[in-house]
């Protein structure tokens, strides 16, 4: 079970308003990086997030270019999990691949505020907020593997392989 | 049904060798696997962390260097220099600056043909489907796990069909029709999808002007954009590709999530105004507002017809803002001064820089000033894009930037074309 408080971001935000390209070039170094995360919106981000933060933001989040820095920076300061009314695709796998859990569900977005405390389970697809329930379909399960791993590179070390190796259709 | 399949799937078929349906997830091997400046370094750090000892296929894998290139700083400098000692420990290639733009040199140097497999650490990787290969943009952490693995995992997406027919008016250039789709589909619209171009309109084109469709698909969100294979593909790749090719066309029957049918004359010249792409305008409701820097380049629009056509706009006047102009790569700036269109560039008044990205990502070479209009034939406007937050970007086709770098202000460009 993931437990955290909301900051709440609205559509189509952009991998540069997550981790603005400038940065990613000078260093790979998260601390460094992780200074600017959310800068595009809101300069003040990094001093406020608390590690098990949860982001609920709307439709196509980490929209733009297939910068992993961008959901690094976001797990670097301690968020546990993402909830979008959908993602941008390399941003959603991006994700998954370092470890951070992304959910899409749509509804959640219009009844919660920042500062709300909600819980998330994974392995249920539900999320309990304010005395609701909501309901998402579950990150398929060869993902769940990657993820319950802590990302790709724990994957591979623990396995010698990557699980889509392994013919899983 | 084997008749009955889009261009994506016809591709998927050729490696598995069984039919799939948008939603399977399939495993396939990859033809083409590559990672630049902005991307080779986590991956670095990712494939040492995994441990693994060797590059699945050190002729598949490629890094190119073109993103801050050259240097501008030391931390980028640390960062390429990781870069070289990995390509010559691993015996990869390496495109070194000033060779240019990753989506410029794959095909240049044959990289991509009809039916490969090719995956970018770079979301604009989708442009390769210009020769009707699947390529489409990953990770760095994704990305040592092909280094690695030389396999990856796809979710067969559904297809959008775009037909277009009929003649583009005589200033309007592909960079004005994608900008227009984007501005209907939206940001999202193709998300997880695989979008076909297709018509006339598309037949008529260049590769280079293909190049400019399928490299803004990401910008609706798409997976990858597709253009079946014909005689400009083959002439295109001919004397690069050196391995043999099936020619992939989607077939009469195929079944598309949407379709999208558009008549080419009702193009006007278009732009995105700041700060999404699909914020789209004609540009005559944009005319006259002044501007303080164009640049003329990128994966986008940076190619040898790009320059042409500014060069042509250009010719013995002189412009009235800063103009960068970058050529995607060392064969396209070498065949513009063969043609004489770096000179009249240059007398024209604007700056020529090395073969790369440019400004595009905010990393140099033209970075705005705080309130900087800036009209851009690149991809994106996002805020930040270009390096500095409170920069105003418009997306323009390279006709209408030259205009614009003229006047010094948004220009409707003339019918030249």
């Amino acid at each position: 079970m993931i437990k955290g408080r909301i900051w709440k971001f609205g559509d189509n935000v952009s991998t540069d308003d997550i981790i603005p390209g400038k940065y990613k070039f000078k260093t790979i170094d998260l601390n460094e990086l992780s200074k600017h995360v959310m800068e595009g919106i809101d300069p003040t981000f990094s001093s406020k997030v608390k590690p098990g933060d949860i982001i609920v933001a709307g439709k196509n989040f980490g929209c733009g270019s297939s910068r992993e820095q961008a959901p690094l920076v976001i797990k670097h300061v301690g968020i546990s999990a993402i909830i979008a009314k959908s993602f941008a695709r390399i941003f959603f796998r991006n994700a998954i691949n370092i470890g951070l859990p992304v959910i899409e569900e749509k509804e959640l977005y219009d009844y919660v505020e920042t500062g709300d405390v909600i819980e998330i389970s994974l392995s249920e697809g539900k999320i309990y907020a304010k005395g609701r329930v909501f309901s998402f379909k579950p990150i398929p399960s060869f993902l769940m593997k990657i993820l319950e791993d802590g990302g790709l590179v724990e994957h591979y070390k623990k396995r010698g392989k990557f699980i889509w190796e392994d013919n899983f259709l | 049904m084997t008749n009955e399949m889009t261009i994506i799937e016809k591709i998927i078929f050729e490696k598995i060798g069984k039919i799939p349906s948008p939603g399977d997830i399939v495993v396939l091997p990859i033809d083409t696997a590559m990672a630049h400046d902005g991307t080779a370094p986590l991956m670095i750090k990712s494939f040492e962390e995994m441990n693994a000892k060797k590059v699945w296929n050190s002729s598949k894998a490629v890094f190119v260097i073109d993103h801050v290139a050259p240097s501008s700083n030391e931390g980028t400098s640390r960062l390429h220099k990781m870069m070289r000692d990995f390509a010559k420990k691993h015996g990869i290639k390496l495109y070194d600056i000033g060779e240019g733009i990753c989506h410029q040199i794959l095909p240049e140097k044959g990289h991509v043909f009809p039916g490969a497999v090719v995956v970018g650490a770079d979301s604009h990787t989708c442009t390769h489907g210009a020769f009707t290969a699947f390529a489409t943009g990953i990770g760095s952490t994704e990305m040592a796990a092909v280094f690695a693995s030389g396999k990856l995992w796809f979710k067969v997406p559904e297809s959008i069909k775009i037909n277009i027919n009929g003649k583009l008016k005589g200033n309007v250039m592909s960079k004005d029709l994608i900008l227009y789709i984007i501005g209907e589909i939206k940001a999202d619209g193709a998300n997880y999808k695989a979008v076909e171009f297709t018509g006339s309109t598309i037949k008529e084109m260049s590769m280079e002007s293909r190049m400019v469709m399928t490299n803004m698909v990401v910008e609706m969100g798409g997976k990858t954009g597709l253009i079946e294979t014909d005689e400009k593909t083959k002439a295109f790749l001919e004397g690069r590709v050196n391995i043999p090719f099936k020619e992939i066309k989607a077939d009469k029957n195929a079944k598309y999530s949407d379709e999208l049918e558009i008549e080419a004359e009702k193009i006007e010249p278009m732009v995105s105004c700041p700060h999404s792409v699909d914020n789209v305008k004609p540009v005559s409701e944009v005319e006259g507002i002044e501007v303080d820097q164009v640049f003329i380049g990128s994966c986008t629009n940076g190619r040898l017809e790009d320059l042409r056509i500014v060069a042509k706009v250009l010719k013995n006047k002189k412009v009235k803002t800063r103009t960068i102009v970058i050529p995607a790569s060392r064969e396209v700036l070498l065949n513009a001064i063969k043609e004489g269109i770096i000179e009249e560039l240059i007398k024209a008044g604007c700056v020529v820089g090395v073969p790369g990205c440019g400004p595009c990502a905010g990393s140099h070479h033209g970075i705005p000033s705080p309130g900087d209009i800036v009209v851009s034939t690149t991809n994106r406007n996002f805020k930040g894009r270009m390096g500095i937050a409170d920069a105003y970007i418009y997306l323009a086709s390279p006709l209408t930037a030259a205009y614009t770098a003229l006047n010094g202000k948004i220009t409707i460009p003339e019918v030249i074309l």
